[in-house]
C-alpha cells in the first residue's frame, strides 16, 4: 500500500537524543577492531515481521531478503533474479509457468523447501480467508500443481505478464506451513539471516544463518540490527555519534549538508519508487470537471515544490511514474506551470473567481510542506487551500483511503510499478476510465516487454492528461552510511534493507 | 505619574516591551515589509539582513513579517482568551462570594478539578472533538483561566464583604446584587488587572505551546508557535528561524510579567502609605 519513509516527529526530546548520542559515541570508540555487525536505522517501526499479511513497507524493509525469501528476487536494478526457483519455462500462451525448484534449502527452523511448500505458501496469499497485502496480484492464478518435489506449474486464467516480477514481491515471500502463523512476531525464513529478537518500540535484532542454502550469497555479517528512531534531529545524531551505523532513508533533507564535514560518514543520494502525489476525489464536484484538476496541476510550479518541500532533493515527474520504472516517459511538460491559462480553464470550467477546498495532509514533513507549497501556488489563481493535518496511517487510512472522504490529499506512493491502483474500483481517487483499464489489461496480456513499455507509456500519458492527481515529484533516498560500510543499496527499486552483501572494508 | 514611573524599573521596562508588542500587533493588519505568505523560494534560508530584516525561511517567506502577523494571532487569540476567561471567572467569583454556602464548596472543587487538567491537554482534548484552530485554542486557554479568576475574586471580595461599609450597605437593605456592583468589584478591579496582565503572558506562553503541537491556527496563518516548531530541522542550517520566534515568545512573555509585576506593586493597597 502506502509508505511514509519520513515521520519527523516533532516532539521527540531532541536534548536526550543528543547526550545520549555523545555517551555512546565514547563507548563505541573502545570496541574499533574487525567488526562484524551493523546497525542500520529505520524512520518507522514495522508493526509486524510477516510481509505477507500486512501493508507497511517497514516490514519488508526489515524482512524481505534478509529473513524471507521469493520464488524469485529483484535485484538492486529492478530486475528479476531466480532464487528459491532455479529457473522456469513459460508455455507460449502464457498460461503455464513451470517453475524448478532449488533443492537443499531448509528454513531457519529445520524444516525442509520443496513444492509442497511453495504451493502452501501461494495457496495462503491467494486463498479466500487471505489477508495478503496485495492478493490481487494472484488472482490470475487458476491451479497451483505440485507434480513432484522439485517442480511446481502454476496455471493461470489469463495471462500475467507480470506475474514473476510480483512472485519477488515481499508480499509473495515463501513461509513454511509450520511457522507462518507465527511469523507476525518470529519471522522463519530461508534467508542470509535468521530473526533473534525484536524490542519492541526500539530495535529487531537478526543473527547470520549459518545454513543458508545458497554459499555465495551468504551474509558476511555475524550479526545484524535495526534500530528505530523517528525523529530527523535524533536520526542525525545518531548516526553522527556512531549509535548507528547507516541510515539508509534519512529522514530529513535539510540536514544533509550537516553531514558534509564528516569524515567517517557518507552521503548517497539514489533513486527511489516514492511518488508524492496529491490525489483529488475525482467522483467529487469539482474535481469530477477534467478542466478544474488540470488548471489546479499548471497552478504548480513543481520544481518550487521539490525546492521548498524537500530541500531541491527530488525529482518533478508528470504522471504516476518514476525514471527508473521501465518505460517511463517524461510528461511534465503535458501541463507545466502557467498561472494564467490555469486561471483561463478555472474560468472556463465555471469558476471564474477561484474556489475553496480542503487538502488533508498527514503529519510528515514532506506532506506537510508541499501542502504549504501548494496552497502558496493555489493562491495565485484564485484557489484557497484549507489544510488539515490528518494523522497517518490509522486515520488517514479510514478518512481517505477506506472512506474516501476528502477533496484533496497527499502522500507519497511507495511500490514501483503501481500505475495500476487508477484502474482499481474501489480506489481512493475515485478514477473511472475504461480506455485506461483496457490499457493496463493489455499490459498483462503480453509478455513482450517492448510492448509492456509502450503501454505503460500510453499509460502515462492518459495519467498525465487527465490529471486525477498532481503529479508532484519523486522522493530521492537520502542514504547516510559509515564510509567503511559497503553493500548497502544506493538505489531502491524495490522499498528494502537488503544485508547480505553489507560489510566493513578494512 | 512619570517620577512614579521612573522609580519602578520594572514597571517602565514592562509597559515599554508591551506597548512596542501591541504596536507591532497593530501595525501588521496594516502593513508588512512583505505579505507574510509569499513564497519566494530562490530567497529561501537567507539570514537576517541579507534578505529582508531578520531573514527568511524554507519557503524563503519574509521572517520580519511573519513574525509581525505573528504577534498579532497571538495577542488577539490571547486577548479573547483571558478576557473570556476574566470575565467568566470573575462573574464566578463575585457570585459565590455574595451566596457562599453549599455553592462556594461545589464551585471551589470544580475550579480545583480545572486547575489539576493541563490547558495543553484540554485543548488536545477539545481539538479531537472540534478540529483544531483558533477557535479551540481559545477555548482551551480560557477555559483554564475560569479557576484562576475564580478564585482570585472569591478572596478579594470576601475581604470586601467583610468590611464595615458593605455590613452597613446590607443594614441599609441593599440588595446583594447592588452591593456587588458598587461596593465589590469597583475595589477589587485593580487585583483583577493586574492578574490579566500575569495571565495574558502565560495565554500566549500557551498559545505559543499549542501552535508548536499543531492545535493552534492553521496555515498559512503564521504563528509563533508553528515557526518554532518549522524550525527545528533548521537549527543547524538557519538557526535564525528558531532564534526569532525563540525572542518573540520570551520578550512578550517577560514584558507582560514585568509590567504585571510593576502594576502589582503600583497598585496593591498595602504598598500605599
Amino acid at each position: 500500500m502506502l509508505a511514509v519513509s519520513t515521520a519527523l516527529t516533532r516532539r521527540a526530546a531532541l536534548g536526550l537524543a543528543l547526550v545520549g548520542g555523545l555517551m555512546l559515541a565514547t563507548q563505541q570508540h573502545a570496541e574499533a577492531a574487525a567488526k562484524a555487525t551493523a546497525t542500520i536505522g529505520m524512520a518507522i517501526e514495522p508493526t509486524g515481521l510477516d510481509p505477507t499479511i500486512a501493508a507497511p513497507v517497514a516490514i519488508g524493509q526489515v524482512t524481505w531478503q534478509n529473513i524471507f525469501e521469493g520464488l524469485t528476487t529483484v535485484d538492486k536494478n529492478g530486475k528479476v533474479q531466480p532464487q528459491l526457483a532455479e529457473s522456469w519455462t513459460i508455455s507460449p500462451d502464457g498460461l503455464t509457468y513451470t517453475f524448478k525448484l532449488r533443492q537443499g534449502v531448509k528454513f531457519h527452523d529445520g524444516e525442509a523447501f520443496d513444492s509442497s511448500v511453495a504451493k502452501f505458501a501461494i495457496d495462503r496469499a491467494r486463498g479466500a480467508d487471505s489477508v495478503n497485502p496485495q492478493k490481487r496480484y494472484f488472482a490470475s492464478i487458476d491451479t497451483v500443481e505440485t507434480p513432484d518435489a522439485s517442480t511446481l506449474v502454476l496455471k493461470l486464467k489469463q495471462p500475467a505478464g507480470s506475474l514473476l516480477y510480483w512472485l519477488g514481491w515481499p508480499s509473495s515471500v515463501i513461509v513454511a506451513p509450520k511457522s507462518a502463523e507465527n511469523n507476525k512476531t518470529t519471522p522463519v525464513g530461508t534467508g542470509p539471516f535468521k530473526f533473534v529478537s525484536w524490542a519492541k518500540g526500539t530495535k529487531v535484532d537478526l543473527a547470520r544463518n549459518a545454513d543458508y542454502w545458497n554459499k555465495a550469497g551468504a551474509a558476511k555479517l555475524e550479526t545484524a540490527t535495526f534500530r528505530f528512531i523517528g525523529d530527523a534531529q535524533a536520526q542525525a545524531a545518531a548516526l553522527k555519534a556512531g549509535d548507528v551505523d547507516a541510515f539508509p532513508e534519512f529522514g530529513a533533507p535539510e540536514l544533509m549538508a550537516s553531514f558534509a564535514g564528516d569524515n567517517r560518514l557518507a552521503t548517497v543520494i539514489g533513486n527511489t519508487e516514492l511518488k508524492v502525489v496529491a490525489g483529488m476525489n475525482n467522483a467529487k464536484k469539482p474535481f469530477d470537471d477534467k478542466r478544474v484538476r488540470q488548471a489546479l496541476m499548471m497552478a504548480v510550479d513543481r520544481q518550487a515544490v521539490v525546492d521548498g518541500a524537500w530541500s531541491g532533493l527530488g525529482t518533478p515527474i508528470g504522471s504516476h511514474y518514476t525514471p527508473n520504472d521501465r518505460g517511463f516517459k517524461d510528461l511534465t511538460g503535458v501541463y507545466p506551470h502557467d498561472a494564467e491559462k490555469a486561471k483561463k480553464l478555472l474560468a472556463e470550467a465555471g469558476y471564474p473567481n477561484g474556489l475553496t477546498f480542503t487538502i488533508k495532509a498527514p503529519q510528515m514533513a514532506y506532506a506537510q510542506r508541499s501542502a504549504q507549497m501548494l496552497q502558496a501556488l493555489f493562491a495565485d489563481i484564485g484557489v484557497t487551500l484549507n489544510i488539515e493535518t490528518t494523522e497517518f496511517p490509522a486515520k488517514w487510512v479510514a478518512d481517505v483511503f477506506k472512506a474516501g472522504n476528502y477533496d484533496m490529499t497527499i502522500v507519497a506512493h511507495a511500490e514501483a510499478m503501481d500505475i495500476d491502483i487508477y484502474a482499481r474500483d474501489p480506489y481512493y481517487f475515485n478514477y473511472k476510465n475504461p480506455a485506461f483499464n483496457d490499457i493496463l489489461k493489455k499490459v498483462e496480456a503480453t509478455s513482450d516487454p517492448k510492448e509492456q513499455e509502450a503501454l505503460y507509456g500510453q499509460a502515462q500519458t492518459i495519467l498525465a492528461q487527465d490529471v486525477p492527481a498532481l503529479f508532484l515529484f519523486v522522493m530521492p533516498k537520502l542514504g547516510v552510511w559509515d564510509k567503511k560500510l559497503k553493500g548497502l543499496w544506493e538505489n531502491e527499486p524495490i522499498p528494502s534493507n537488503v544485508l547480505s552483501e553489507v560489510q566493513w572494508a578494512e | 505619574m512619570i517620577r512614579s514611573l521612573l522609580r519602578r524599573p520594572t514597571l517602565l521596562i514592562g509597559l515599554v516591551v508591551t506597548l512596542l508588542l501591541f504596536a507591532i500587533a497593530i501595525t501588521s493588519l496594516f502593513w508588512t515589509p512583505l505579505p507574510p505568505t509569499k513564497m519566494q523560494i530562490a530567497q529561501k534560508l537567507k539570514p537576517p539582513f541579507s534578505a529582508g530584516l531578520l531573514g527568511t525561511d524554507q519557503f524563503g517567506r519574509d521572517l520580519a513579517s511573519m513574525l509581525m502577523v505573528g504577534a498579532w494571532n497571538s495577542l488577539s487569540t490571547s486577548l479573547l482568551a483571558v478576557a473570556l476567561g476574566a470575565t467568566l471567572g470573575t462573574a464566578v467569583g463575585v457570585l459565590v462570594a455574595a451566596v457562599r454556602g453549599l455553592t462556594e464548596m461545589v464551585v471551589m472543587r470544580v475550579c480545583d478539578i480545572i486547575f489539576a487538567i493541563p490547558p495543553i491537554l484540554s485543548a488536545m482534548m477539545l481539538g479531537a472533538f472540534i478540529g483544531s484552530g483558533r477557535f479551540t485554542a481559545i477555548i482551551a486557554i480560557a477555559v483554564f483561566m475560569v479557576p484562576v479568576f475564580a478564585r482570585l475574586t472569591l478572596g478579594a471580595a470576601l475581604q470586601i464583604w467583610s468590611r464595615e461599609y458593605v455590613s452597613a450597605a446590607i443594614g441599609m437593605g441593599r440588595s446583594r446584587t447592588r452591593i456587588t456592583l458598587v461596593h465589590i468589584l469597583p475595589n477589587i478591579s485593580n487585583q483583577i488587572i493586574v492578574q490579566v496582565t500575569i495571565q495574558l503572558g502565560l495565554a500566549i506562553l500557551t498559545e505559543a505551546g499549542l501552535s508548536f503541537l499543531g492545535l493552534g491556527m492553521p496555515p498559512p496563518a503564521p504563528t509563533w508557535g508553528r515557526m518554532l516548531s518549522d524550525a527545528q530541522t533548521f537549527l543547524g542550517a538557519a538557526p535564525w528561524m528558531a532564534l526569532m520566534p525563540g525572542l518573540a515568545i520570551a520578550l512578550a512573555v517577560l514584558g507582560l510579567n514585568m509590567l504585571g509585576d510593576g502594576l502589582r506593586d503600583l497598585l496593591d493597597p498595602r504598598d500605599k502609605t
